[in-house]
């Protein structure tokens, strides 16, 4: 098979929705000639023109706003956000607005839209174009959120989303864009709720989030070396979270790391470790629930503090050996 | 016949009866809310358009069926103008299942997607980008219809009022914004608020019309609003069209008004837009006083009995509380 480049999977995956679907639709900053940020829409204005690819002013509000109009009347917008930070200008429409539509409504109407957006750190562009917001965007009843890891996942993934018929806030780790993977050409969708099983193990459960699942692989295989075999969960959407393929695996192995970018503080791992605590996993458990996160600090500028404030793969080497007792 | 009854030709003389009822239909619908919100048996909160009901109805008899609306937290003149009824109303207020939201959204939040009203808003200023949405669907979709924004004079002081009307302009979209100035956004009168005079004159800014009417002519209203809407319906962009009123009640609950003089409410008063109206009415002999009163009385039966509707109509069971989450 094929392989393609995460960020070249979400571009296939919206061409081929906007293929398929007149009423698919992107719009955001810069995505016209100049391809967006990180070039995600390079090309598709040539293919699509510039009414389907609606280049806008720098206004995060309407944006995102007339996304959600769009959408209760009958679009399927894609809204790119330039930076996922840019979502406390887009907060008001996300939150207030689609979010809660359908229910204040009385379940008339419906808000199909996709906010994707590119999250985390790593390249350097400090606190303002840096964060992971995930956790915010999962506390909202009325959000779908979506945070996949690899090419294949962001592909079927996206064109999930993209059918949905909910907001859906989709998280592009800017790290991931790079990463390549098998991707199948024709589209294919990856239900939203339905956690992967990245690597199979016995010992330790790892459920990690976007980088994050790419770092846990990495301090999978050298712990490997030491014969310790860590099982890799990507549950892929936060919302719907996947928590019995969770509990299954727990259950399995008896010890649990959490890993995410975000700040660990009030981050989504607190949210999978209670589950795991109040399900029937927990008499399983042999060790303490550990969770890695970001510090509670604003991203850094300098390199080395950016590597610092987020778990790398010795922290996470170092958590499964303490939940094991090995250290 | 006179000066005074020059219609829009979207305005057929046979229909002026029916918006004099709906003018009632508004006055008695709030004056019925205030009463029960007195009472205690409204709960939440409820902001009364008294006063203006001549913007509401001048404005949307403009337009087609299929023409679409955005309103504000003030919204019952907009909600009973663009057709809903006051059965559905009055038992949303109640909270009941019968009501336009199932008893979910309550006064701030009054949708009918169906019959184009997409929605009151709590958020001020939360309706600008989502107009532009609509009208953008329509744009794109060639759907032709054309989509009315309401907005009060404070909520001109958003952000998102200069991001969606950029947008809408730049587009060419299908979208009239109308600011109801009732001189104030609830403490804070409108001359401390903005150094200019007329909030249409910022219009200027977008290269788009900006037009001031007298907002308690209804006549007034709907020929500076049809004006707007041939405008954006021909594919020549937005407008701003700004009525001058008063709202005669406060903000909303427990507002002693210490921000204005009981001299100025009842210089606004002599000017009561249902009182206007009927006076042109008459004198154009469309009718009778005779018949005046009798419009007026069937308009206090009708809300009369969507009190007993709503007080009849079924709480919602608490499964409710759960479902149109997601759609
Ligand atoms: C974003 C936001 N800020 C503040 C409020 C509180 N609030 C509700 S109505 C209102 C006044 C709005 O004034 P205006 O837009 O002139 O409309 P009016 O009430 O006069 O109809 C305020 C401050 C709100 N609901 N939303």
């Amino acid at each position: 098979m094929r392989e393609l480049t995460y960020l070249e999977a979400v571009r296939e995956a919206m061409s081929q929705e906007m293929r398929a679907n007149e009423d698919v639709f992107v719009l955001g900053e810069d995505i016209g000639v100049y391809g967006g940020a990180f070039g995600v829409t390079r090309g598709m204005i040539e293919e699509f023109g510039p009414e389907r690819i609606r280049n806008t002013p720098i206004s995060e509000a309407a944006i995102s706003g007339t996304a959600v109009g769009a959408a209760l009347t009958g679009m399927r917008p894609i809204v790119e956000l330039q930076f996922s930070d840019f979502m406390t200008i887009a907060m008001d429409n996300m939150v207030n607005q689609a979010a809660k539509i359908r229910y204040m409504y009385g379940g008339k109407g419906k808000v199909p839209m996709v906010l994707r957006t590119p999250a985390g750190s790593g390249t350097g562009a400090a606190a303002q174009h840096s964060q992971s917001l995930e956790a915010w965007m999962a506390h909202i009843p009325g959000l779908k959120v979506v945070q996949p890891s690899t090419a294949y996942d962001a592909k079927g993934l996206l064109k999930a989303a993209i059918d949905d018929d909910n907001p859906v806030i989709f998280y592009e780790h800017k790290l991931c864009y790079p990463k390549k993977s098998d991707v199948p050409e024709e589209a294919y969708s990856i239900p939203l709720g339905k956690a992967d099983i990245k690597k199979q193990g016995s010992d330790v459960t790892i459920v990690a989030t976007a980088i994050m699942v790419h770092k846990s692989l990495e301090a999978a295989e050298e712990l490997q070396k030491e014969g310790i075999e860590v099982e890799v969960i990507d549950p892929r959407t936060l919302v719907p979270l996947d928590i019995e393929t969770i509990v299954q695996s727990v259950k399995k192995t008896g010890r649990l790391v959490v890993v995410h970018e975000a700040v660990k503080r009030g981050g989504f791992g607190g949210e999978i470790a209670s589950l795991i605590a109040e399900s029937e996993a927990f008499d399983y458990l042999d060790a303490p629930i550990k969770r890695l996160g970001g510090k509670a600090v604003p991203i850094p500028y300098n390199p080395e503090l950016e590597k610092a404030a987020v778990p790398v793969v010795a922290d996470i080497v170092t958590a499964v050996k303490e939940t094991l007792n090995r250290l | 016949m006179t000066q005074k009854l020059k219609l829009p030709p979207h305005v057929k003389e046979t229909e002026l009866k029916g918006l004099y009822k709906q003018m009632w239909l508004i006055r008695f619908f709030e004056e019925k809310v205030d009463e029960f919100f007195a009472k205690g048996m409204i709960h939440g909160t409820t902001h009364l358009s008294v006063g203006q009901e001549a913007s509401a109805v001048g404005s949307i008899a403009v337009l087609n069926e299929q023409d679409k609306i955005t309103s504000t937290h003030r919204g019952h003149g907009h909600c009973i103008a663009k057709g809903a009824t006051v059965n559905g109303m009055m038992a949303e207020l109640f909270g009941r299942t019968t009501g336009y939201c199932k008893g979910k959204g309550g006064s701030m939040h009054i949708a009918d997607v169906d019959k184009g009203n997409l929605g009151a808003n709590g958020i001020v200023g939360g309706g600008f980008a989502i107009a532009a949405g609509a009208a953008l669907t329509s744009q794109m979709k060639g759907a032709g219809y054309v989509v009315l924004c309401f907005f009060g004079d404070g909520a001109s002081n958003e952000g998102s009022f200069h991001e969606a009307i950029n947008l809408a302009s730049i587009w060419k979209l299908p979208v009239v914004f109308i600011c109801e100035n009732n001189q104030y956004g609830m403490s804070g009168p409108v001359r401390e608020m903005i150094n200019i005079e007329d909030i249409a004159a910022r219009a200027a800014s977008y290269g788009i019309p900006g037009k001031v009417v007298d907002g308690n002519d209804v006549f007034e209203v709907m020929n500076g609003v049809s004006e707007a809407v041939d405008r954006a319906r021909n594919g020549e962009g937005p407008s701003i069209v700004e009525a001058k009123t008063y709202r005669s009640k406060g903000h909303s609950k427990s507002d002693a008004k210490k921000y204005r003089t009981r001299e100025e409410e009842k210089e606004w008063l002599l000017r009561d837009p249902i009182k206007l109206m009927a006076k042109v009415l008459i004198e154009e002999e469309i009718f009778t006083q005779q018949e005046a009163e009798e419009i007026k009385a069937d308009a206090k039966k009708e809300v009369e009995e969507s009190v007993e509707f709503a007080k009849n109509s079924p709480e919602p069971t608490l499964d409710a509380l759960m479902e149109d989450i997601y759609a």
